[in-house]
């Protein structure tokens, strides 16, 4: 336990801290400390090692940290010439050397002018403690908090005194939670009265994640009254974290719902609004992730600055481009279809299969590579929840799309000529509203939507010349389930089948979930016919 | 009956009969007495291609029966057609024995690569050549009966059931691309020996399927045109123009429209069987939507509503598939989108309709020079 218990007590992420944080200390008064303590690690015996050690233990400058973890990782090294203590990594070419306090570069050296400074069991102690006693006695309690946390995780015995002594002086009770909860998995780890450990079973309850199941679920598998406690708590801590769980597959579920969304709010407006079957809508999603992927290419060969704009320069294009050639496709064929419902949807199919057959003439047939911006790649936790940017991002976007759809819808004289149209074409036009022109205008503005859709699915999804097709039977799902002509409906039809699809997977597997879904669509368009949200009135019976 | 079958056998309809009886037997003739260097020699290669035409016809003819005389647009009828395909398929895997590459005595190879200990209780009497004809009827029968008994009695109607029925097929095709479904996953079924003892690859086997085809393209067209010339077929022609009149009229719609759609499957099923063993695999690509729409494409440029366009329209799109995938495979896409754009704006009754009108033009010659009138103020639908 002993000798592994430094390299297991802190972990990649707290060096890391800890180094950002050196940078930023006070450097020249510092210095002056800890050059001679770090000398000191030259000297042959141990005894004057030892006493280095708790010098810069009891230093409480944070560099003294990383310098320490150095020791016991073995990366220092003496100088055979001049016994200068140099920190030492090994390259193809030697030993790169570096002074351990400044970090000054020393050249490269090689490895047989070296000396690597010896251990014992009583100098990896005295580490240990130095550190606990710099991290957990730190001025900053996120460093305290980092130093209990990574306590609770190596669980190792020699820390119990310095972490009662930190425990002793803690005020932040945040910090103090952690540190009780380290040392109680301790206690746990290596055996005590049973009082005790029933008392450090609670501590280590109240965590709650999955590092506390695993400390408990050891202890939970004997017989008696700590057992019992173990069991107890791990069946907390479980049913705990499932609900966690279950909140995680309402994040995927809303996640998949927002890209069913996207893919389905300008089907809304061309199926929904103007009764237009329009099969090549996926198309329209995937011309603008294409866009996305050449305004890309572009910023990577003329501006590579402009990289992390990307999208923001795409929206625009994909909206402009996806809608004027819907527009073209309204102005070529459609217009002569309306009231024929089926032909247009056969006419659509053709102008899809032309579109995909032209992007991959064009661009190939393989998935070409759209990047993500810094700000949208990563995760972040919430509670046991973790939570990709990108699907953050789109989830928000989706939302905002269809709120500006609804302004638009609500409060402009475009929207308001739209309802006209749909409501009364005839009417509309006797009141001077050119229709033709709407009708247009409205085809433009559902594919300009479709392609706003594609920006966002670039970044979750391959852009290929398929990329529409995998899109369009959902979408088409999700309108009719929602109730054609209601953006409401498609909102509550795009996250209920996102939720559902998501909380079957578990159980049922990603195909079988989805087929449940169809299935259950099916079904549910005999009860209903015209959808969640139908339209009352007359105009259902045409 | 037979009066019924006398009015079904117009001038028209002798004519098709006497060219498919023509094809049915010149072509395997031609394939299995000429030899190889005579200029009439057909290839078996172009009898296997021209036979798979000819299931195609039969399924063209079932969507026309739907979509032409009862105006319901099915994307799904691909379903129905992999289905019937998938029966004969396990008929054919269970007649392949002992001769797989692992040699199980009962069990499809690809069960044993799965490592399944007995055969599931859906293979069960598929090694029996009547039971898998039957269940090539049946299957996609009873789908259609299940589907449309609750699709039609909740109207649903137009684009709706479009989408649903290619939902439908969709569904289908993720189901029958998973492993444990039972029915060979991605790879579908494949390597098929022979047929009631035949072996397929051999010559004679392929002129009989070919024969088969022939006949049961023939019999479904008599079928249909039987039932589209019977009073049934008059109440169909009524639903498709007005659906809400002839419910009032006191019609059950629902019932006609349930019958139609189960026999129409039927037959779509009929010709996925013959499909099959011409073609020598079946998997679940046959239930892709794309599929499904490429056979309406078929209906409308021959012309719906006319039972010969479909099996010309079917012929001549495959043909021109064949063609182009071989000589020109980037185009093939583009032209089979400009035909779908082309056929819905500039040829809506698609070729028998075109000549038909060009026909009743030339015998009256008075009338010269009207266009194609326009649907000018139609109810919306």
């Amino acid at each position: 336990m002993t000798s592994t218990g430094i390299s297991r007590l802190f972990p990649a992420v707290l060096a890391v801290i800890i180094l950002a944080l050196a940078s930023v200390a006070p450097v020249a008064a510092a210095e002056a400390d800890l050059a001679p303590l770090v000398q000191e690690f030259s000297n042959r015996k141990y005894d004057p090692k030892v006493e280095a050690i708790e010098k810069l233990g009891a230093s409480g400058d944070m560099r003294a940290v990383a310098i320490l973890k150095a020791l016991g990782n073995r990366d220092l090294y003496t100088m055979k010439s001049g016994d200068r203590v140099v920190l030492a990594r090994e390259t193809a070419d030697g030993m790169a050397i570096s002074d351990p306090v400044t970090g000054e570069d020393l050249g490269t050296v090689p490895e047989k002018a070296l000396q690597k400074i010896r251990l014992n069991n009583r100098m990896r102690r005295t580490i240990s403690a130095a550190i606990g006693t710099l991290t957990l006695m730190s001025p900053d309690a996120a460093i305290r908090g980092d130093a209990a946390e990574s306590i609770f995780l190596s669980r190792d015995d020699d820390d119990l005194e310095v972490l009662d002594a930190a425990l002793a002086k803690e005020t932040d009770p945040d910090v103090k939670l952690l540190m009780e909860q380290a040392r109680a998995a301790i206690v746990l780890e290596n055996g005590s009265p049973d009082e005790d450990l029933i008392a450090a079973i609670a501590v280590v309850k109240s965590r709650g994640d999955r590092d506390a199941l695993s400390v408990l679920t050891g202890l939970a598998n004997g017989e008696g009254p700590v057992a019992e406690a173990a069991k107890e708590a791990v069946t907390g801590i479980e049913n705990r974290l499932e609900l966690w769980g279950a909140a995680q597959n309402v994040f995927y579920g809303l996640s998949l719902g927002s890209v069913l969304l996207l893919a389905a709010i300008g089907l809304a407006i061309t199926f929904g609004v103007m009764g237009v079957i329009n099969m090549a809508h996926g198309e329209m999603i995937m011309i603008g992730a294409y866009v996305t992927f050449m305004v890309q290419e572009l910023i990577r060969t003329s501006a590579p600055w402009l990289f992390d704009y990307s999208l923001f320069i795409a929206l625009p294009l994909a909206f402009l481009i996806a809608g004027l050639i819907g527009m073209a496709i309204e102005h070529g064929v459609i217009r002569f279809l309306y009231g024929r419902p089926l032909e247009t949807l056969l006419a659509t199919w053709g102008i899809s299969l032309i579109l995909q057959q032209a992007v991959r003439t064009i661009f190939g047939p393989t998935n070409r590579e759209v990047g993500t911006p810094d700000w949208m790649s990563g995760f972040f936790k919430l509670g046991e929840l973790t939570l990709t940017y990108n699907r953050v991002y789109i989830l928000f976007f989706s939302f905002a799309v269809l709120a500006l759809l609804m302004l638009v819808m609500r409060y402009t004289a475009f929207g308001l000529q739209m309802r006209a149209v749909t409501q009364n074409r005839p009417m509309a036009g006797s009141m001077g509203i050119r229709t033709g022109w709407v009708d247009k205008l409205t085809f433009g503005l559902g594919s300009g939507i479709a392609g706003i859709a594609g920006v966002a699915l670039s970044q979750i999804d391959n852009v290929s010349p398929n990329l529409g097709q995998s899109y369009i039977i959902d979408s088409f799902m999700v309108v009719v389930f929602g109730g054609v002509g209601n953006l409401w409906g498609t909102l509550v039809g795009a996250m209920t089948l996102g939720v559902a699809n998501k909380f079957l997977e578990p159980y049922a597997g990603a195909v079988l979930a989805k087929i449940f879904v169809l299935v259950f669509i099916i079904l549910f368009i005999q009860k209903r016919p015209r959808g969640l949200f139908a339209l009352k009135g007359r105009a259902v019976e045409q | 009956m037979s009066g019924l079958l006398m009015r079904s056998l117009d001038r028209y309809a002798v004519a098709f009969f006497v060219l498919l009886a023509a094809v049915a037997i010149l072509v395997p003739l031609a394939n299995l007495t000429l030899p190889a260097g005579h200029p009439l020699h057909v290839s078996t290669y172009a009898v296997a291609l021209v036979g798979k035409y000819l299931c195609y016809a039969l399924l063209a003819l079932s969507v026309d029966l739907i979509w032409g005389y009862v105006g319901i647009l099915s994307l799904g009828h691909g379903a129905f057609f992999a289905l019937g395909g998938y029966a004969m398929g396990m008929y054919l895997m269970r007649q392949i024995g002992t001769r797989g590459v692992y040699g199980h005595p009962e069990l499809p190879d690809f069960m044993v690569f799965l490592d399944w200990k007995e055969l599931p209780w859906f293979w069960h009497g598929f090694d029996q050549f009547w039971f898998a004809m039957i269940m090539v009827v049946v299957v996609p029968g009873l789908l259609a009966f299940v589907f449309g008994w609750f699709a039609f009695r909740s109207r649903v109607t137009g684009v709706y059931l479009s989408i649903i029925t290619q939902a439908l097929t969709f569904a289908l095709m993720l189901a029958f691309f998973r492993n444990n479904m039972g029915f060979g996953g991605n790879n579908g079924l494949t390597d098929f020996k022979d047929i009631l003892g035949f072996n397929l690859q051999a010559g004679t086997t392929r002129a009989g399927l070919f024969i088969a085809s022939a006949i049961a393209l023939g019999l479904g067209f008599l079928i249909c045109r039987m039932l589209v010339r019977s009073r049934i077929g008059q109440v169909l022609i009524a639903i498709r123009d007005a659906e809400s009149r002839t419910r009032f009229l006191g019609y059950r719609v629902e019932a006609y429209k349930v019958f139609v759609f189960t026999l129409s499957a039927a037959m779509a099923g009929v010709a996925g069987a013959l499909y099959v063993p011409q073609v020598g695999i079946i998997n679940p690509s046959e239930f892709a939507p794309a599929n499904s729409i490429e056979v309406v494409i078929w209906v409308a440029v021959g012309g719906r509503g006319t039972l010969f366009g479909p099996v010309i329209g079917a012929v001549l799109v495959n043909y021109a598939k064949t063609y182009f995938t071989g000589a020109l495979p980037d185009a093939w896409l583009f032209a089979l989108g400009g035909l779908f754009v082309f056929v819905t704006l500039f040829l809506p009754q698609g070729i028998v309709g075109a000549v038909r009108q060009g026909w009743g033009k030339v015998s009256r010659r008075k009338r010269s020079g009207d266009e194609p009138a326009k649907p000018a103020s139609q109810a919306a639908e």
